[in-house]
Formats: structure tokens, sequence, C-alpha cells
């Protein structure tokens, strides 16, 4: 989490830093980050795979226009662009085209129009079906349930209560086999005057050959406009084969993705569509029965990649950094001389960007952090709090934190009318970031900056001391933070060989250029 | 120095410091919880008795539909070309990630197994690989037991994972060992979920507490707690309605039933059990994160193993927050639950041996040709 944090900081420097044609090369490593993000997001492998072989095939030899020459990601026509986020584009434009462009709309052309729901056990069919008479009715239509469902204990139950909180009509006969249920059903509809009909179905394995033989027949007698697989957002690997299967037999029209209101990134769009080519349709966005949304390419493609927005948000950050200064709070931070006035001015910087909650929207892999924390990390008038704190510090406070003793406490306390409590965790906190600033400084991953480390000594005591591993130091310094720090191992991930090998040589380096430097000196 | 890094720099500097605001405000919320949670926090004292005697018939179900992940692995065997061969160990690491173990647990695993072949070169590569597993997975974990009932379980999870359908299975279960039961339909909020646990109690022969749609969850509990220790029932199982973990408000609800059943029996629910679908991807770790820390889960359920997926993303859920898995579901009927055997799910995940697959006792050092 916050290791993805600081890994998508050095990735928008690292990756293709100033590269002007994509390489074999070049993108290996960027293309790397994209599988695991897949991965993550439950992209089935084979899928994934496909896909950044065409991202890839596509990429490669491009040469990448300096100037951006419209807008789009947060990016102005323009700008510079560097090849980070061309490439970052051109996955993001692929996840787009493949998850399909056009606009999704249901065939509704019988009398009466028939759309049948069929999927997996608990993938939402039953409530999409309620969602979907809900907007039917709201569009004018005079839609009806049919409870083909005669499995599940209560299913029958669960319809109707739709039905009548919706006021349309359900369709079921006790006892009845649920392809000549679905047959009687649309005779019915048609006496009734309903000019859409909708089927419950039971929830099946694709691999029950006798249920899902009985999804043919029921096809086979009705002939529906539109049968829609219902499939759980948070499904992982094995979409694909579902999918696959329901749609071998009964060759579904289109996909609805329910539970989107999680946090799951819904990677399984993606499988479905690549494997059944058949659109997503609408976006299941909770229980109640109008939570029901139109698929946006755009929106689904940003939740799969997931690889954040750092570059949009370095962008932001060229706009609002003071670059007078720049360079020499840079050193000062990652000395570990980090005060107030450097805090005051990040707080400032923060508030210039937007609101917490958007900076933190931007930061890859922030979504479980932010999932976690309380509303109250949000809330943008923390930060005035924190201000009004700083101003009532003395100069000498804000520049040397470490004399703030209780009775200095006491009275910034008094002088911004927050309670001593809140002026002591300030202090904590402007600590922690302190120490954590000083240790990213220390772990190299800002390497090559004059001026840092200190003095031959210091560097020396690090060299001892190895270099620092950046995530066990902002666990050290935020304990209690999950997923990060020395005892939270899949927070780290283990490095591949050929990474290692790598990081070896970096070290190498890193000590014969700090050996060469100190020689001129 | 490059502006780039500045802003790198600058960028992280803001970072932490908006990260740092939001750790200090979950700070405050886990003292606040702590300190709410105190006195209810005794040890769940006598979770002893494991339940003896391994499921019969497991591995065979697993075998349905395992054709995929089992020729993955064939594959990743077949190319062997002995000791830490590359080729092979990325087409095991691929077929573990098929089984949804997910890319950072499956390099992981493989990193270890290869470790292990360049230690001891000589190793069966498949059984390197399924103690790697094995020790991940970590010991057959028993359902909690009291000395003094009521036993309160708990059953929690995402919508439409199969909480209820598992109550079901679970009361039949306690009723076979000559157990009393009584269950609680704390669902009072999607459409026929009071319905559907009725049905459930009928046939599993055990009563249930139930008030209209739309009650206080929390005064279900309470009652359902308070008729069992007026009744002088063995064990209250409690069902709860399905809800993402992202939803606050659903999830403080839950913490509030805890209390409320607290107020009663101090140290319940002995067991709170997290249902997940096999079918899940890596979103189960963020579940299993967020109810154990709001419901204090104990437990997995591990449900609808009789489909095609492996629901192998436990691997990590037990690495990551310790939590075992306690039972599967193998289907929709009352007898389809079983304890977890880690042997039998790593076999039928690597595609092991036959259908006896479960049951045959491949001990240290024991090949099995691939
Ligand atoms: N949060 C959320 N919950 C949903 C959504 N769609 C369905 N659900 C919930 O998921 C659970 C299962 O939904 P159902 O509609 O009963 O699923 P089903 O496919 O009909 O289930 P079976 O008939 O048992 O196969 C219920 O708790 C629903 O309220 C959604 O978009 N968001
Ligand atoms: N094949 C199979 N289906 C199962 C299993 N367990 C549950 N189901 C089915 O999954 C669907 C959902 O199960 P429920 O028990 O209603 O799930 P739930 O978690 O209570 O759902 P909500 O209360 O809506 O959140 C039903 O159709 C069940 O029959 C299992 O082990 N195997
Ligand atoms: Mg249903
Ligand atoms: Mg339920």
């Amino acid at each position: 989490m916050l290791e993805t944090l600081t890994r998508g900081f050095r990735n928008a420097r690292n990756r293709l830093q100033g590269k002007t044609t994509l390489t074999e090369d070049n993108i290996a490593s960027a293309l790397r980050d994209v599988r695991v993000s897949l991965l993550e997001a439950d992209v089935e492998l084979g899928v994934t795979r496909a896909f950044l072989a065409r991202v890839k095939e596509r990429a490669i030899g491009e040469v990448v226009h300096l100037k951006a020459t419209r807008d789009g990601h947060g990016i102005a026509a323009g700008t510079r662009v560097t090849p980070a986020q061309h490439f970052i584009r051109i996955c993001h434009e692929e996840l787009v085209r493949l998850l399909g462009e056009e606009e999704p709309q249901l065939d509704l052309s019988g009398d009466p129009a028939i759309i049948m729901m069929v999927g997996l056990q608990g993938s939402g069919k039953t409530t999409t079906a309620g969602k979907l008479a809900h907007r039917l009715k709201e569009e004018g239509r005079r839609p009806m349930l049919v409870a083909a469902d005669i499995y599940r204990p209560a299913a029958v139950d669960q319809l109707v209560t739709l039905g009548e909180r919706l006021d349309v009509p359900v369709f079921s006969i006790k006892g009845m086999d649920p392809v000549t249920l679905c047959e009687t059903a649309v005779g019915h509809a048609r006496d009734l005057g309903r000019d859409v009909v909708i089927f419950d179905t039971a929830g099946r394995l694709a691999i029950d050959d006798a249920l899902m033989a009985e999804l043919e027949r029921i096809v086979e007698r009705t002939r529906p406009q539109e049968i829609l697989f219902v499939a759980d957002a948070m499904i992982g690997q094995d979409a694909v084969r579902t999918a696959a299967e329901f749609d071998r037999r009964l060759s579904f029209t289109g996909f609805v993705l329910t539970k989107f209101d999680g946090d799951a990134r819904g990677g399984a769009a993606l499988s479905i569509r690549a494997v059944t080519g058949k659109p997503v349709k609408f976006l299941g966005m909770g229980e109640g029965l109008d939570k029901l949304d139109d698929f946006r390419p755009e929106g689904l493609a940003d939740r799969i990649l997931g690889m954040g927005d750092v570059v949009g948000l370095m962008k932001d950050f060229e706009k609002v950094v003071d670059k007078e200064t720049a360079e020499q709070d840079a050193v000062k931070m990652l000395q570990g001389r980090f005060t107030y006035d450097d805090f005051l001015k990040q707080i400032g910087m923060i508030q210039k960007l937007g609101s917490l909650r958007s900076i933190f929207e931007k930061l890859p892999g922030m979504g479980e952090l932010m999932e976690q924390l309380p509303p109250e990390a949000f809330d943008d008038r923390e930060l005035l709090k924190v201000r009004a704190m700083i101003q009532s510090m003395t100069k000498q406070e804000r520049r040397e934190p470490d004399i703030l003793d209780p009775s200095r406490m006491e009275r910034i306390a008094r002088g911004s009318g927050r309670p001593y409590e809140e002026v002591e965790a300030l202090q904590e906190r402007f600590r922690d970031v302190r120490k954590m600033m000083g240790q990213l400084g220390q772990s190299g991953m800002f390497g090559g900056i004059p001026g840092l480390g200190g003095g031959r000594a210091a560097r020396r005591a690090a060299a001892r001391r190895g270099p620092v591993d950046p995530m066990s130091a902002l666990g050290e310094a935020f304990p209690g933070l999950p997923g990060v720090g020395p005892d939270a191992p899949a927070g780290r991930p283990a490095l591949s060989p050929e990474e290692k090998k790598a990081l070896a040589r970096k070290r190498r380096e890193q000590r014969r250029a700090r050996r060469k430097g100190r020689k001129r000196k | 120095m490059q502006e780039w890094l500045l802003l790198e720099i600058a960028g992280a500097g803001a970072a932490l410091v908006a990260v740092g605001a939001g750790v200090a405000a979950l700070r405050r919320r886990r003292a606040r919880l702590a300190l709410a949670a105190e006195e209810a926090e005794a040890p769940a004292g006598d979770a002893a008795a494991a339940d003896a005697g391994r499921p019969g018939g497991l591995a065979a179900v697993f075998f349905r539909g395992l054709a995929r992940s089992r020729e993955a692995f064939a594959r990743g065997l077949a190319a062997w070309g002995g000791g830490a061969d590359e080729e092979a160990l990325q087409a095991l690491e691929d077929a573990l990630i098929s089984a949804d173990i997910g890319a950072r647990a499956s390099a992981s695993i493989i990193d270890a197994v290869r470790r292990d072949l360049r230690r001891a070169r000589d190793r069966d590569p498949r059984e390197v690989l399924r103690a790697q597993m094995l020790q991940r997975l970590g010991e057959p974990a028993p359902l909690a037991r009291v000395e003094t009932p009521p036993l309160v379980v708990l059953v929690v999870g995402v919508n439409g994972s199969g909480k209820t359908t598992t109550i079901g299975k679970l009361a039949a279960r306690y009723r076979r060992e000559g157990r009393t039961v009584l269950l609680a339909a704390a669902d009072t909020f999607r459409a026929g979920a009071i319905e559907q646990l009725k049905v459930w109690g009928e046939r599993a022969g055990v009563p249930v507490v139930a008030h209209a749609a739309g009650a206080d969850p929390a005064a279900v509990a309470h009652d359902a707690v308070a008729a069992a220790r007026a009744r002088g029932i063995d064990v209250v199982i409690c069902d709860t309605a399905g809800r993402l973990q992202a939803a606050r408000p659903l999830m403080d609800e839950l913490g509030k039933l805890i209390r409320v059943i607290r107020r009663q029996v101090p140290e319940a629910p002995h067991e709170v059990l997290l249902v997940l679908d096999a079918t899940i991807g890596q979103n189960a770790l963020a579940q299993a994160r967020a109810f154990k820390e709001v419901a204090g889960v104990t437990g997995v359920v591990l449900t609808k193993l009789d489909g095609t997926a492996r629901g192998g993303v436990v691997v990590a859920v037990r690495e990551e927050t310790g939590l075992p898995v306690k039972l599967v579901g193998l289907g929709e009927g009352l007898e389809d639950l079983r304890d977890f055997d880690p042997e039998a799910f790593v076999d039928a995940l690597l595609g092991d041996g036959g259908e006896d697959a479960g049951m045959r006792s491949a001990g240290p050092g024991a090949t099995v040709a691939p």
C-alpha cells in the first residue's frame, strides 16, 4: 500500500525516463508493473498476457511526442509528455477499446420482449432482475417478473417482495418446472398486456450439465431477445471458464457485473469481455433497486488498470511547488532536517492541490488504505486546525521543533484554541513524517542528491547499516498501519532474481560513485 | 538537481503529510474501539477438542472441473529439467495465479520453492511446492467449543457468499452431534432473507428466532441469545445481512450487533465465521482484513468449492491475516459441509493423484509421479 505509493513515485521517475522511442527494453519493467496490477485486479492470466502482448506490439517503436497534441488523462494539450505517460496512455486506450466503446442497449423488440437472467449462485440475478424491472418501468414499459428459480429456499419470496416494492407483477406457479413456467409466463404476459418479461433463473454451476440443459430448453422454447450473464465483480480467475461455458451453451447477449459499489477492481469485466466478445451492459452499484448504472468503459478502465494517477499528480505538483526553494527544501527534508515551516508548506501545497481525498485518489494503491481510514481522515478542516496550531508557534519553535516542551505546547494550545492533546498529537505526527523523510533519504531511493548523507562519517554509518528498506521505515514510523512494516510479509513483493541482481548492481555502482566522490574532495 | 526529482520529493513529502493525517485519524479510531471493546475482550477460553477424523470424499468433489489447473501443473512439472528449472518454475507460478492465489503470494511461494530446490537438488519439485503451500495454510483449526452453553456463532461476509446456506448446513451438523441449536434471523434487510433461513431451520429441524423484515438486527440477536439461555440451548447461530466491507455504516452496524450479544454473554461470539465464495479473487484479502478488524473473525468458510473455482486466495488470506479456513461448502444440500483439510485442498489444487488423493497420507519424503 504505502509501498505502492513510494514505488509509484519512483516509477514515475525511473521508468522510461528521458526516452523518446519505446523499445522492448525500456518498456519491459513497465509492462511487468502493469501485469501485476492487472492480476491484482483479477484479470485472468491468459487475458492479461494477451493484453500485454497487444500493448507491447503497439507501443514498441512508437515515437513519443514530447508535446501533447490533445487533451487527455489530465494532460492538457501543449504540456510536456514523458514516455511513461505515453505508455500508460496506450495501456488505458487499449483497455477502453477492449472493454467496448459502443453504447450498450437492450433489445426490446419482442412481443413481449424477453430478458433472461443467468449466472452462478449468489451473483445477483434476482436483485438485477428487480433493478431492470424498475428501470423499464421508469421508461414507461410494463414489465413482468418470472420466478423461475424453484430450487433455492425462498427464492420466490425474494422476487415477490421485490415485485411488491416495485408494484410489478411476479409470475410464479408452485410445482411447475422452470421450462414450462417460462413458456406459460410469456403467454400470460401477452394476455395481461405486459410488454417485457424478465426470467429470474436459479443460480447454477457451469459444469452442472442437467441445470445448464434446463436453461438451453428455456432458450429454445421462448427465444429471449436478451440473455444476461450476471457475474459478481469480485470474481477471480474462474470468470473466464464460467463465462465461456455459459456462453457456449446459451450464447448470452451481454453481461452485468454486480456489487461494483465495493472496492473490487473488477478485472473480470475485461476477462469476460475478452473470452466471449459480449458487451458489458450494466453495473450493479448497490442493493437498492435503483442502483443500476450504465457501463462506461473509461471509468472501468481506470479502475482495472489501477495505476493511480501519479502522472497527473506530478503535473499538479508542478503547479504548486515553490521552484525557488524546491532544491533546498528537498535536501533538507531528506536529511531529516524537516521543520514546521516545511510542514506548513506541505499543507499549503495540499490545500492548493485540492482536497485530501483527491490526493489520496490519485495515489496508486491507496484504495485499500482509504477504505480503512475513518471519514475524519479526509476532513480538510483538520488541515486548518493544524495550520492554526503551527501558526501559534514562535519562529524558533517552527525552526527547531525539538524544543517543544509541555509548557510550550500548553501555550500553543491556548493560542490556537485547540486542546492540548491535539498539539501533542501534531508533534507526534510531525516526528513521524520527519523520521520517514529522513529514512527515505538514506534509503538511496533518491540517490544522487548532492549534500545528502551529512558527511563521510554518516555515510559510512549508513553503509554499515545497509540500505534502509523504505517500507519498514514507513512501518516503524506509522505503527499499526496494515500491510506496512517489517512484520508485513505481503506488503512487500518478493523480488525476482533479475530484480535482485539489478538491485545488487545498483548498490555496487552507488558505492563506487560514493568512493569516487570522496576522492575528488 | 533535476526538476522531476524535486517534484518527486516534494510530492512524496506532501503525500506523507496527507497519509500521516489519515493514519493519525485511524489511530484515534482504533484507540476508541479498543476502549469500547476492552472488557469484552476476554479470551475465548476453551476452544479445544478438535473434530477428529478426516472428511471423506472431499478430494473427489475437488476433482470435478479441475482439469485446467491440473493441466497447468502437469505442464510445469513435465517441463522439469531438474534443480531449479526456471521455465518449469514459471509454469508453476502461472498455475498458482490461475488458482487465485494472487500474483504476489504466488511469486513468494515460487521463490521459496526455488530456494528449497537449490538446497536439495534431488527433491521432487511437487513435494517441495506442496510442503510450501501446506506450511502457509497452517494446521487445521477446529470450531470453538464452550463449557457453559450457549456457544454463539456469528456468520458474516459480503453479499451472496453463502452465509445463510452455510448456517443451515452447520445447524444440521450440530444436530447430528446431538446438540440443540437455535438460529437467529438477523438479516432483516434483504428481501426474503428471513423466509430463507426459516426454510433451512425446518430442514435442519431447529427453531429460528425472527422479527419482522426491517427490524433491528441487534434486537434479533439479543432475543435469540436470551432465548437460548432461558431454554438451555447449546448453540446459537446468528445470520447477518451480506455487506461489502467498504460500506462503513453497515460494518459499524455489525460492531453494534456484537456489543449487544456481549452484554449477555461477555465472551461471545465464540466463533465468527467469514464466508468466502470460492470464485472470489483478490478482494478476499480486503474482506478478511476489514471483517477481522470490525467483527473479530475467527475463521473462514470457503463455499461453492463444488464448482470450478479453487479458492486459492485463502492461502494469501491465511498468510496475511492468520485466519484459518475451518469449513468448506461443497453444494447446496444440507450435508454439503466439511471440515477443511489442508492436504486434500492442496492436492486438489495441484491436481495430485486420483480420486482418493485427499485420503492418502503423503508424508515427508513420499514422492508422487506427475
Ligand atoms: N452491494 C451490492 N449487493 C448486491 C448487488 N447486487 C446484488 N446484491 C446482493 O447480493 C446478494 C445476492 O443477490 P441475489 O440477487 O439474491 O443473487 P442471485 O444471483 O439471485 O442468487 P441465487 O438466486 O442464490 O443464485 C444479495 O444480498 C443482494 O442484495 C450490488 O450491485 N451491490
Ligand atoms: N454450489 C454451491 N452453492 C452454494 C454453496 N453455498 C451456498 N450456495 C448458493 O449460493 C447462493 C447464495 O447463498 P446464500 O446462503 O443465500 O448467501 P448469503 O451469503 O446468505 O447471501 P446474502 O444474505 O444475500 O448476502 C444460493 O443460491 C446458495 O444455494 C455451495 O457450497 N455450493
Ligand atoms: Mg436468485
Ligand atoms: Mg443470507
